[in-house]
């Protein structure tokens, strides 16, 4: 059952999507992740699902709302000036404890920046968007396939703990085709007592609400709403490590910044400096037990970002700043090379020394 | 002998609203319509931000609370999910014809399925009075303190009106609740928009005037007494549209 298909990173999500048993996508057009929304508009309806084009980032986010308290699985997909727009949705979604599936494929920013490839909405994902006390699980893929398997685990996820997914990506991993494979099991089915489906005149109405005029109601459903995230991040983190066995520089490193990163251990370890890196899979939960026993064995980081550096403050929390941290930086849509990661390995390596 | 009960479809919950306030007519003809098409048990409701923001604490109905202004949006995706609910939003003027806007227009040209429930009481209620889309020219309100200068704060939007072009909308009625005689047309035109929706007839929209006595700071009767007299004139009741009916009067 490993049979492969050449897919790019965008429809691989959608497809997936699909597998995980999502039949209801919200989405507005956007650069560079329309073509979800491409394929959704030609795949929902051969198997029976609604594919609709909203009307504003706002309108899809909210339809996602209305069809996730119903108990279903549905997702929404647009890129970062659109999740900007999404993110009051994000904010009741989470105040509402509703299960979502959310893609940000990054471009440039800030504004209308560019559509090129960045990953300057790490802050906005892990931290910023919407207003209130909350979390959301943000997954960040490095391959076409893992595009597959954690939009297929990220349906899991929200459903377990009533909460959003996000997806971050970047335009390179979603323009970009690779072999996978699709074969990815069983759905995971979630008892949703508290959807809305209509009493029957068989029970009491179930209501999807977060306001909460008592601040000692607001305070306590917020109380048990990060109990829950607690559990998460007892339970939910995911890393890869390469290399780190030996390692003396550590580079810290998301989606396709990662890959090239690799590239630059292998080279700087040809070169004799022993490199290795810790690629967060969950940018939160972020990976900070594995940085922090990390930190006792290098002697620097390196935070490889298409940003101006924002993942950074988080690796020096995770490491309680022990140890220097580097920025090895692109912005605006440029890409880092093997030979800019190499070039802040070197320097780690000296400061470090 | 009973012959006057409570509707099945509202709860025991005491009502929010403000003494004199017609929330809790229109409450009652809502709650009075679902009774009557037997669907409370199909039903799903919406509630806005704004004075009803709470409606989902007396629909005995499931219910969801929206983000202001996104309820029709919120309502597109539970009746897409579920065609076979009922599913209606109540929202006032703020939510549904301000920040709102996109979201009720573009539910209606789809021609979602859906009932849209308006309220207009030409003010912002729960924030304690403020300049609402269809505040009257020359209304005093918090945020209009010398009357509303349509030069500066431009004119009331007509959303029967500006809905009658939009192909999707299958019904559209204004109404108002300010005596007896208007209350039974509005239970008409609010019975035929969830009727509407249980044959599949698309969009419906009732607009209810209302009254707001505490910010308008006039008395119950006095305020009902002000609509008839400047809302009515500025806001013409009637059906705006229908497409039903004009399909089968071109018959």
């Amino acid at each position: 059952m490993s049979e492969k298909v050449l897919m790019k990173g965008n429809e691989a999500i959608a497809e997936a999507a699909i597998m995980a048993g999502c039949r209801h996508y919200f989405g507005y057009p956007i650069t560079p992740q329309t073509e979800i929304a491409a394929y959704m508009s030609k795949r929902m309806p051969k198997v029976g699902g609604v594919f609709l084009q909203a009307e504003s980032e706002i309108a899809a986010i909210n339809m996602v709302i209305g069809v996730s308290a119903t108990g279903k699985r549905v997702m929404t997909s647009s890129s970062s000036p659109g999740i900007s727009l999404k993110s009051e949705g994000l904010s009741y979604l989470a105040g509402c404890d509703l299960p979502a599936l959310v893609v940000n494929i990054q471009r440039g920013g800030p504004g209308l920046g560019g559509i090129q490839p960045a990953q300057s909405d790490y802050w906005q994902a892990v931290r910023a968007a919407g207003h209130g006390d909350f979390r959301r699980i943000v997954l960040a893929p490095a391959s076409v396939q893992e595009m597959v398997e954690l939009t297929f685990k990220g349906f899991d996820l929200a459903d377990k703990y009533r909460m959003t997914t996000l997806i971050l990506a970047d335009g390179t991993m979603g323009q970009m085709m690779e072999p996978v494979s699709l074969d990815m099991g069983e759905v995971t089915a979630t008892e949703k007592s508290w959807a809305l489906t209509g009493t029957k005149e068989a029970r009491k109405p179930n209501i999807v609400n977060s306001l909460y005029l008592q601040p000692e109601n607001l305070e306590k459903m917020n109380r048990e709403r990060y109990e829950r995230y607690q559990k998460v991040e007892e339970n939910e983190v995911m890393f890869e490590q390469y290399l780190m066995d030996d390692a003396e520089i550590c580079l810290v490193a998301f989606g396709v910044t990662a890959r090239v990163s690799k590239n630059a251990v292998d080279i700087a370890r040809q070169n004799g400096v022993k490199a290795g890196m810790i690629r967060p899979v969950t940018l939160w939960p972020f990976p900070k037990a594995a940085l922090r026993k990390a930190a006792e064995k290098v002697k620097a980081f390196v935070s490889v970002e298409l940003s101006m550096g924002q993942m950074i403050e988080d690796v020096e929390l995770a490491i309680r700043c022990q140890k220097p941290v580097l920025l090895c930086s692109r912005a605006g849509g440029m890409i880092t090379t093997p030979d800019d990661v190499l070039a802040k390995i070197n320097e780690a390596n000296e400061i470090g020394g | 002998m009973v012959v006057f009960e409570k509707p099945k479809a509202l709860t025991d919950a005491v009502l929010s609203y403000c003494p004199g306030c017609t929330h809790g007519i229109i409450h009652r003809l809502v709650a009075e319509a679902i009774d009557e098409l037997g669907i409370r048990g199909d039903t799903i409701g919406v509630a806005p931000v704004g004075c009803s923001v709470l409606a989902y604490n007396f629909f005995n109905v499931d219910m969801i609370q929206a983000a202001h202004g996104r309820a029709p949006a919120v309502a597109t995706g539970i009746k897409r999910s579920d065609p076979s609910k009922i599913v209606f939003t109540y929202q006032g003027d703020g939510d549904l014809a301000a920040i709102g806007t996109a979201e009720t227009v573009h539910a209606a040209a789809r021609g979602e399925n859906i009932v849209v429930i308006f309220v207009n009481n030409a003010i912002y209620g729960m924030t304690g009075g403020q300049l609402a889309p269809t505040s009257l020219p020359g209304m005093v309100t918090q945020t209009s303190p010398y009357g509303r200068d349509v030069e500066n704060a431009g004119y009331p939007m007509k959303v029967c009106e500006l809905l009658q072009n939009v192909d999707g909308a299958a019904y559209l009625e204004r109404i108002a609740v300010n005596d007896i005689k208007n209350i039974n047309k509005a239970k008409k035109a609010i019975l035929k928009a969830f009727k509407n929706q249980v044959e599949g007839k698309g969009f419906s929209l009732v607009e209810v005037l209302s009254t707001c006595p505490t910010n308008w700071g006039l008395t119950p009767v006095k305020s009902l007494d002000w609509l008839r007299e400047n809302m009515i004139p500025y806001y013409p009741l009637g059906v705006y549209k229908d497409k039903y009916a004009e399909k089968e009067e071109s018959k």
